[in-house]
């Protein structure tokens, strides 16, 4: 190939790519508790809504959903600012656009679980005397959340990957470090290899980690 | 500013015809690739399996962006050099192949195994079996969520805006330059984005409709 590899100055830097992945974790973990909530809310609230809140629930869903996030995030980091009076950082920004953009896909993840809740457990809560909220809190949401963790687990990795894309106005996460060594040192493919292996490893233990979750919440049936 | 904007569309215009062209090749490529992984990861031997379950496992594990950059960056590097739209797609067709390749194998497995076991019983050639016997019934298992994944190509596509290429999203971002009319122009841009990817939406559902009373 000619190339040969020296792996030296990514350790020399190491720090950015480190510091890199704590902060694309931070970023991933906000948003995503964010988005839980926006989704939660807005499930529970789509599946006994009215047609009009149903439509416009849906149009959030499938706006967000069928536009680039790269997009998204211009769009709040540069776009909002010029129209209304609010300055905020980079990293605030990009957890506003994670959240908001996390929120419609855990929206529909819940949805989905919500209406895979057997009627008859819904009956039996009535029959026993549970109020509409008590049904909600102690029938509903724990059997839909049985029902929706493996798709969870693998929607909470695919937004913690999509963390890279906060680089692209200067947050500096796990793909900035990379893009800065890789522009300052020149090491470009150990960087890449290095910065790849990160990504990975960590997709695996949050894989695994929530993989116990499920396995802890399967076995309590 | 509207002025501006109608003054802008052309250009626009233009951006977006990468963004489809982009698209296109990627999955049309990505197709190609990711059916003939996808044979290699269901019956191939086994060296061929574990190099292709370590490529979809690894290419799936990391964000386009690193891959993207990888590409670009990297293989220069090594002493391949392509010309930066080739780079763009060829890491968008890394992505999405792993992606074929998984869809591949999720259809191929939703098939019962006597239908596999019925038609070697009847002489059929491995040839023959793939193609009178798995791959009619598995592609309609294969098309929707297939289809379901386009739009994540056009999606993915506005990133070669990083890499220099004057796609929508790069165009709208030098209209933005030359007329700092941001907000107007990041909602033309989504709602161009919105209309494409939508319209693949609902043709992915009709599909599902479609092909979900075709009962084995």
């Amino acid at each position: 190939m000619g190339y040969a590899l020296n792996f030296n100055l990514i350790w020399r830097h190491f720090d950015k790519l480190w510091g890199g992945l704590l902060l694309s974790l931070e970023l991933a973990v906000i948003s995503i508790a964010i988005g839980t909530v926006i989704g939660l809310v807005l499930a529970v609230w789509y599946v006994s809504a009215g047609r009009v809140v149903r439509a416009i629930i849906a149009a959030y869903v499938e706006f967000i959903r069928n536009v680039p996030l790269i997009l998204l995030v211009y769009l709040v980091f540069y776009g909002v600012p010029t129209v209304v009076d609010l300055a905020y950082s980079a990293p605030t920004s990009f957890v506003l656009t994670l959240s908001v953009y996390s929120g419609a896909y855990l929206v529909e993840v819940f949805r989905s679980g919500l209406e895979a809740v057997p009627r008859g457990q819904l009956d039996a809560g009535k029959a026993i005397g549970l109020t509409p909220w008590q049904r909600l809190i102690h029938v509903r949401l724990p059997t839909m959340l049985r029902i929706t963790l493996p798709a969870l687990s693998n929607t909470f990795i695919s937004l913690f990957k999509d963390t890279s894309i906060a680089s692209v106005i200067s947050v500096p996460e796990l793909t900035f470090g990379a893009q800065w060594i890789n522009f300052n040192t020149f090491r470009i493919v150990e960087v890449y290899l290095v910065t790849t292996a990160m990504y990975l490893l960590t997709g695996y233990i949050l894989l695994f980690g929530l993989r116990l979750v499920e396995r802890r919440f399967r076995a309590a049936r | 500013m509207a002025s501006q904007i109608l003054y802008a569309l052309p250009f626009l215009a233009k951006g977006f015809a990468v963004t489809l062209w982009v698209s296109l090749l990627v999955v049309t490529l990505s197709l190609v690739a990711g059916v003939l992984l996808g044979v290699g990861l269901i019956y191939g031997p086994a060296p061929l399996r574990w190099a292709v379950r370590i490529f979809s496992d690894t290419i799936r594990g990391i964000p386009i962006l690193v891959l993207m950059f990888f590409v670009y960056y990297g293989l220069p590097a090594i002493g391949l050099h392509l010309p930066s739209f080739w780079a763009a797609v060829l890491a968008l067709t890394l992505f999405k192949t792993a992606q074929v390749i998984e869809y591949l194998r999720g259809a191929v497995a939703s098939i019962p195994k006597g239908q596999s076991e019925a038609a070697m019983a009847i002489g059929l050639t491995f040839r023959q079996r793939l193609t009178s016997v798995i791959f009619p019934q598995a592609f309609r298992r294969f098309l929707p969520p297939w289809i379901n994944g386009v739009t994540d190509a056009v999606k993915g596509s506005a990133l070669v805006s990083l890499l220099g290429i004057t796609d929508l999203m790069q165009a709208i971002n030098q209209v933005i330059g030359r007329t700092y009319e941001a907000m107007p122009l990041y909602i033309l841009g989504a709602l161009i984005y919105f209309a494409v990817n939508y319209a693949l939406s609902l043709a992915s559902r009709r599909l599902e409709r479609r092909f979900a009373f075709i009962r084995e």
